[in-house]
């Protein structure tokens, strides 16, 4: 039995799955991110009042969230604007509020849109827009309704460009230790680049999405929780862990079964959350609530690091955990 | 861990060896301490074409060094707090002398010799609340512990020689550490600075950023051939400030703070490890292993573009632009074209590299 095991382990390739994450995740949700941020183009072209933009406009940020903690290549750059946050200094808020007040011409030309603050672009400015009550009571002839059309439109336009450079980038990640590979220097570096985006993702999920709305016990920030104007908070963290394991899965190239049932238990114990927008964080009820996803996302975290990390031999950055 | 009795019987064996130069040591063009594949350290040199001129083992994990300017022999500082340096043979790879600072002062992990290699200058806390020091030692007579003089500041990180060979400058980083335990005391209050010192303590110039970039630590410099100093950066305050992270001076002039548009700044994670001029000295870089990027600037604060590398850290001026390295193995020429691979070994590069000559 013993033996076995040891055979198991011996066999397990070091450079898996680089392939299947590009061809089974990546590319697909680029797909779809596109798909989805083409309608919410379409939508607002329609009506760019906010009720009529919501259901296109969580169906684009879900799509837009299974890719976009995978922040390789093209993704780094692109994020920012596709989503901007956390802010803590209110650079949205800024850039969202002197675009609404002097009714910047920006909106009507999209090359010009595309070079406005990356604070003003993407889905945190189109949510501020859409839910916040200073801005979201606008009609079809308000220049707000422009705004929000000019935010979708350019969305879409970011999700092609992030389709068009993965094209290439591809290639990159695939041929690690090929002749003028600079980015991956062996297969093994592109397997560790996608594997630390993996817990980048987890991690990120939280300290910041889960962490940054709980504070501290004495101080908690509900409004440091990302998306809570829409109240996708939570939603938010769910979506992102179920990506980071489906993409786990595909890099190691086989089944997780640890990940998978630390996967069960976050939903499970994320139905118990009665605010999804964790606004509620001040009441020590819901806290522990809150408290008991961000430990179950850790379990899930933990899981991936036994399973895939530490039989591919991967540890953390010599340099990048290591202040100096 | 050197025991003692090695440590003895190695200083007995390079008291008697004949002091030879760097090209007995295989002529390298930087030093790079590393992580070997089996857990150890190690301290190698490299040559321009990215070979390896000689590796040899080091006791404990470094933090950067500096290099004598004629014998071929390295000072290593301990990780901080630094209780330790290692004078090296880079020859035989003996530890030729275990230099101690005086008690209730702390190696802050860099330090730099005089032009001619007779002083060594460290740069140093003290343990009890961080107040700044420069420790100068007399290589000639066997490191003998001269003096210190005060750096003006709290919790000093590199320092470098001026062109004139009599003017220090150091990055005083302004974050007060647990003698103990490296815990930052004070991110609310810091007050970082740049300060040029004249070689036998007086204080020339102080320089400070405005007050909303106090939480700015300046940690590490690179000094131009005609006195250009470029200082790196680190940001304790709240995440996604995105503050510039590289600063630019002259002795009495103005800072110059260079930043990339914001979204690439972003990338940076607010963190600055290393900072080199290019070769032919009319940019500077700066890397980031947080953010596993590399940024380019003109030397008036430009920015000229951006190169992504996992934990890249380790930056050095090379003719055809820069030498980066970085934690898997990784040395790389950079230049306006981009990055190009020279070598790629199994050791993790530590944070620095260090230019000899």
């Amino acid at each position: 039995m013993r033996l076995a095991f040891a055979l198991v382990l011996l066999a397990t390739p070091v450079t898996a799955g680089v392939e299947e994450v590009v061809t089974d995740h990546i590319r697909p949700g680029l797909s779809a991110f596109v798909e989805q941020t083409t309608a919410l183009e379409l939508a607002a072209d329609t009506d760019c009042r906010a009720p009529a933009l919501r259901v296109p406009f969580h169906a684009a940020f879900d799509a837009w969230l299974r890719i976009g903690d995978l922040r390789l290549g093209p993704t780094e750059h692109a994020a920012i604007s596709i989503a901007f946050w956390p802010d803590d200094r209110g650079f949205t808020q800024r850039t969202i509020g002197a675009l609404v007040r002097d009714e910047a011409p920006a909106v009507s030309d999209p090359e010009a849109f595309s070079e406005v603050s990356v604070a003003g672009r993407g889905f945190f400015a189109l949510e501020m827009l859409m839910y916040d009550p200073l801005y979201r009571d606008y009609r079809r002839d308000d220049y707000r309704c422009r705004l929000a059309r000019a935010i979708s439109a350019d969305l879409a336009a970011q999700a092609k460009a992030l389709r068009a450079a993965w094209s290439d980038f591809a290639g990159t990640l695939t041929s690690g230790g090929a002749d003028g590979n600079a980015t991956y220097l062996s297969p093994e570096e592109a397997t560790r680049a996608v594997y630390t985006q993996i817990l980048s993702s987890l991690e990120f999920t939280r300290d910041s999405r889960i962490g940054r709305p709980l504070g501290t016990f004495e101080r908690p920030r509900p409004k440091r929780a990302e998306a809570w104007r829409s109240g996708r908070s939570l939603h938010d963290a769910l979506v992102t862990v179920e990506a980071a394991v489906e993409t786990a899965t595909l890099l190691a190239g086989h089944d997780l079964p640890e990940t998978q049932a630390a996967l069960l238990r976050l939903r499970d114990v994320a139905g118990n959350v009665t605010d999804p927008s964790f606004q509620s964080v001040d009441d020590p009820g819901e806290r522990l609530k809150v408290e008991i996803v961000q430990q179950r996302v850790k379990e899930v975290e933990a899981a991936i690091e036994a399973e895939v990390g530490a039989p591919m031999g991967i540890a953390p950055g010599f340099n990048s955990q290591d202040g100096d | 861990m050197t025991t003692r009795r090695a440590f003895l019987a190695s200083l007995a064996a390079a008291t008697a060896a004949p002091r030879l130069g760097w090209a007995a040591a295989g002529s390298p063009d930087w030093l790079g301490a590393a992580k070997e594949p089996d857990g150890s350290y190690g301290l190698h040199g490299i040559r321009t074409d990215g070979s390896v001129a000689f590796s040899i083992p080091l006791p404990a994990r470094g933090h950067a060094g500096a290099a004598h300017p004629k014998r071929a022999e390295a000072v290593a500082f301990a990780r901080r707090p630094g209780h330790y340096a290692l004078v090296i043979d880079c020859l035989t790879g003996v530890v030729a002398r275990e230099l101690t600072p005086p008690e209730g002062h702390q190696f802050n992990g860099h330090g730099a010799y005089s032009q001619d290699g007779r002083w060594l200058f460290t740069s140093e806390q003290m343990a009890a609340d961080s107040a700044g020091r420069v420790g100068v030692w007399d290589v000639g007579a066997g490191y003998r512990r001269v003096r210190d003089v005060a750096t003006g500041g709290i919790g000093p990180h590199e320092l470098r020689l001026m062109p004139d060979g009599e003017t220090l400058v150091v990055a005083n980083g302004g974050i007060a550490t647990d003698p103990e335990d490296r815990t930052k005391l004070n991110i609310e209050t810091m007050a970082p600075s740049l300060v040029y010192l004249s070689t036998d303590g007086a204080l020339l110039e102080q320089v400070v950023l405005e007050p909303d970039l106090s939480q700015n630590s300046i940690r590490h410099l690179a000094v131009r051939g005609d006195g250009l100093v470029a200082f790196a950066m680190q940001w304790e305050g709240g995440a996604g400030a995105a503050t510039p992270l590289l600063g630019l001076h002259r002795q009495g002039g103005a800072v110059v703070l260079a930043e990339a548009p914001l979204a690439e700044q972003m990338l940076m994670k607010g963190y600055a490890g290393s900072v080199a001029l290019s070769g032919s000295g009319r940019e500077v870089a700066i890397t980031s292993p947080k953010g596993g990027r590399l940024h380019r600037f003109a030397v008036d604060g430009t920015f000229l573009g951006a190169m992504a590398r996992a934990d890249v850290c380790g930056l050095a001026t090379h003719p055809a632009g820069y030498l980066a390295s970085d934690g898997l193995g990784g040395l790389l020429t950079v230049d306006a074209d981009g990055a190009r691979p020279l070598a790629r070994g199994e050791m993790a590069w530590d944070n620095h590299l260090v230019a000899l000559g």
